[in-house]
């Protein structure tokens, strides 16, 4: 693995008698999006500020591409700060600014830019994050969830290269928090920034990030993937992950990664032996113009997941939402024939039923000037029970053909 | 042994609280000539005229109503004073020289104080325990450039000129009463105004302005701006008591030094 870009070493922060920060040692690797999660105060917001300089360490040391912060003169703890971005988990908006003068006060403070190129990047943010129509308002006149996205907006506009969210998805309704974890997604690929994300929205987040850093009494207790977390033999993954047998993905109404992975593991594998499954690995592309509008692309997202979850679940399938705009069906006992017939069925019902939904989608959040093209694509494979789920998937992916299209040109069908 | 420490436990108190307070007078001290230092970086120019408006042009108004209220109040004590030695014919210097001198800076500034320095302590406050400041800094927008600056310059700027104002309105205040109403001789009145006022005494009025307003600015924001440090309370309450620690201190400082500046200018 490359060399980290931020890195501490044993470091300590007591607030008085309570040590927040115990001796504590993680690494924050360039162009990843990195989670820490955590009980509420073990620290993790504590653990961003020293990032961004708000606090110092006691004890320890912070280092930036291997040098130690403390040591950077004036000059270059700028340049350091002038990369940074934070997002503050209360928005910490200016209440007596309006959402655009909120936006753009780091452009106007801190850069040299023109009135008019302030502008087009603040109103850009604006657009992307959905709030032209209350660009001249309040903090105070907006929800809360929309007092998220201005802050998130704010912490982007400067295009900084490492972003600190502190809880950017609390109070958000499912969709919402969707949108804004698909955002900083979304920016990471375009922008190429290095993000850390502090938040409670498990599974949700699994989805976009690359590393987990669990904070427990004051330490790192682990590092690493999702997939590697789950093997990890831990009280507080346990609390965390292995206690969400219960949580559906809130967005799409099907199982979450793990409870999908459990189901799997235990109906399938400790049953009867050698059962015969097939999976569907169901792919939704979008064209271009989807990339400007996130809401609606996850309410379509969401009403696949429930068009699948209606159709499939009766059947004794259980499915689950694998990447951001993959969705994949187990359906145990059914042989590959009686299953490529039911994906027609599926298809079909896909074409009458769910396009139409998926249109009035487009044209109440889009506009009826807007043409927005998908395809979904499915790929079968029939198995074992025995067999790694990974590999059903990766087998799945390589057979996947379209299975239905729509067209806006064509009012939806096709 | 410990008797001893026990008689010496007061001493020890009053030391602490001494060392305190001059503690605190070293860091406001500090605080303002880093405000100070930061009004002529660029970028001030809108919100020192923005804080103008508030501080001074937002104030003008309850200025010269005290003005008026305290020039005719002083022209009626002074004219029953003054007769009883058949000498009301020094009305308008008298009322003048008062005002100006003394009453116009002390008076001005107290108001200034309770309208806008408690707003300044509560606003600052409010930005301080809502993490607003914090978020200035992980901006890389400096927080003394953006938020105290401005509020020392225009209290700078504005203090002198409102004085001024009070010091007009306060002698016609005396003219009212004291010409209109009690009949002292119009002339008189205005022709002891010019002769007895020497540029110094003005000066001297607006030396002590330009001291209020830098105590008054610098002790507002400071509290304001460290709201977050008190051990007496938190939240909502710290920023109600660093208002109130504002404006008190404030007050205090304004007739304390109020009487260094006049024993320097007699």
């Amino acid at each position: 693995m490359d060399a980290p870009l931020i890195e501490f070493r044993d470091v300590t922060k007591r607030f008085g008698d309570r040590t927040i920060l115990d001796r504590i040692s993680l690494k924050i690797y360039e162009n990843q999006i990195t989670t820490i999660i955590g009980k509420s105060g073990t620290g993790k917001s504590v653990l961003l500020k020293h990032i961004i300089g708000l606090l110092e360490p006691d004890e320890g040391t912070i280092l930036f591409r291997g040098r130690p912060v403390r040591e950077m003169g004036k000059g270059e703890w700028d340049v350091y700060r002038s990369q940074v971005s934070y997002m503050f988990q209360n928005n910490a908006l200016f209440d007596s600014l309006s959402v655009f003068d909120n936006i753009a006060l780091p452009l106007r403070q801190t850069t040299n830019l023109r009135k008019r190129e302030v502008m087009r990047k603040v109103m850009t943010r604006i657009q992307q994050t959905e709030l032209t129509d209350v660009a001249r308002k309040y903090p105070s006149e907006l929800s809360g969830g929309m007092q998220k996205r201005v802050a998130l907006a704010r912490a982007l506009v400067t295009d900084p290269k490492i972003v600190l969210f502190d809880e950017p998805t609390t109070g958000q309704d499912p969709i919402r928090k969707n949108i804004i974890l698909g955002m900083i997604a979304h920016y990471r690929r375009i922008f190429g920034f290095t993000a850390v994300l502090i938040s409670h929205d498990i599974p949700d987040v699994f989805f976009i990030a690359d590393r987990i850093i669990l904070l427990w009494e004051g330490k790192a207790a682990f590092e690493g993937t999702y997939e590697e977390s789950t093997q990890l033999d831990h009280p507080m993954i346990d609390e965390f992950l292995h206690s969400l047998e219960g949580f559906q993905d809130e967005l799409t109404g099907l199982l979450s990664k793990q409870v999908f992975k459990n189901r799997y593991t235990v109906t399938l594998q400790k049953g009867k032996l050698d059962t015969t499954i097939s999976a569907i690995l169901f792919t939704v592309d979008f064209d271009l113009v989807a990339e400007l509008f996130d809401a609606p692309v996850f309410e379509i997202l969401k009403i696949m997941g429930e068009n699948i979850n209606d159709y499939f679940g009766p059947l004794g399938g259980f499915s689950a939402r694998h990447q951001r705009n993959q969705l994949l069906t187990i359906l145990p006992h059914i042989t590959l024939a009686d299953a490529q017939s039911l994906l027609d069925t599926f298809a079909q019902r896909l074409r009458e039923k769910a396009f139409a939904d998926i249109q009035a989608v487009i044209r109440s959040r889009m506009g009826a000037d807007v043409c927005l093209n998908l395809s979904v694509k499915a790929g079968i494979i029939e198995g074992k029970s025995t067999d790694d789920i990974d590999t059903i998937i990766a087998m799945a992916e390589t057979s996947q053909k379209t299975v239905a299209v729509y067209r806006c040109d064509q009012g939806g069908e096709a | 042994m410990l008797q001893a420490r026990s008689q010496i436990r007061p001493f020890s108190s009053l030391g602490k609280a001494a060392g305190d307070f001059i503690r605190k007078l070293g860091s406001m001290a500090l605080f303002f000539g880093e405000g100070f230092c930061k009004i002529f970086r660029r970028k001030q120019v809108r919100e020192i005229i923005n804080q103008v408006f508030y501080i001074g042009a937002k104030s003008t108004n309850i200025v010269m109503l005290i003005g008026l209220f305290t020039g005719m109040v002083l022209g009626l004590q002074l004219y029953y004073t003054l007769i009883k030695f058949g000498s009301e014919g020094v009305l308008g210097s008298v009322i003048s020289l008062s005002i100006i001198r003394e009453l116009g800076p002390v008076l001005t500034a107290i108001m200034i104080t309770a309208r806008a320095g408690s707003a300044m302590a509560a606003e600052i406050g409010i930005l301080r325990i809502s993490e607003q400041i914090d978020a200035l800094y992980t901006m890389r927008i400096d927080p003394v450039r953006y938020i105290v600056s401005p509020r020392l310059a225009a209290a700078i700027i504005s203090f002198p000129l409102l004085t001024a104002f009070f010091d007009l309105i306060g002698i016609i205040g005396g003219y009212l009463t004291g010409v209109l109403l009690l009949g002292v001789n119009e002339g008189a009145y205005f022709y002891r105004v010019q002769s007895y006022l020497d540029m110094v005494d003005i000066r001297g009025g607006f030396l002590k302005s330009l001291v209020f307003a830098v105590l008054v600015a610098t002790i507002c924001c400071y509290q304001g701006f460290f709201t977050h440090l008190r051990t007496d309370s938190f939240g909502a309450k710290s920023v109600s008591l660093s208002t109130t620690s504002a404006v008190v201190m404030s007050c205090v400082m304004i007739l304390v030094s109020d009487y260094v500046v006049t024993s320097f200018l007699m």
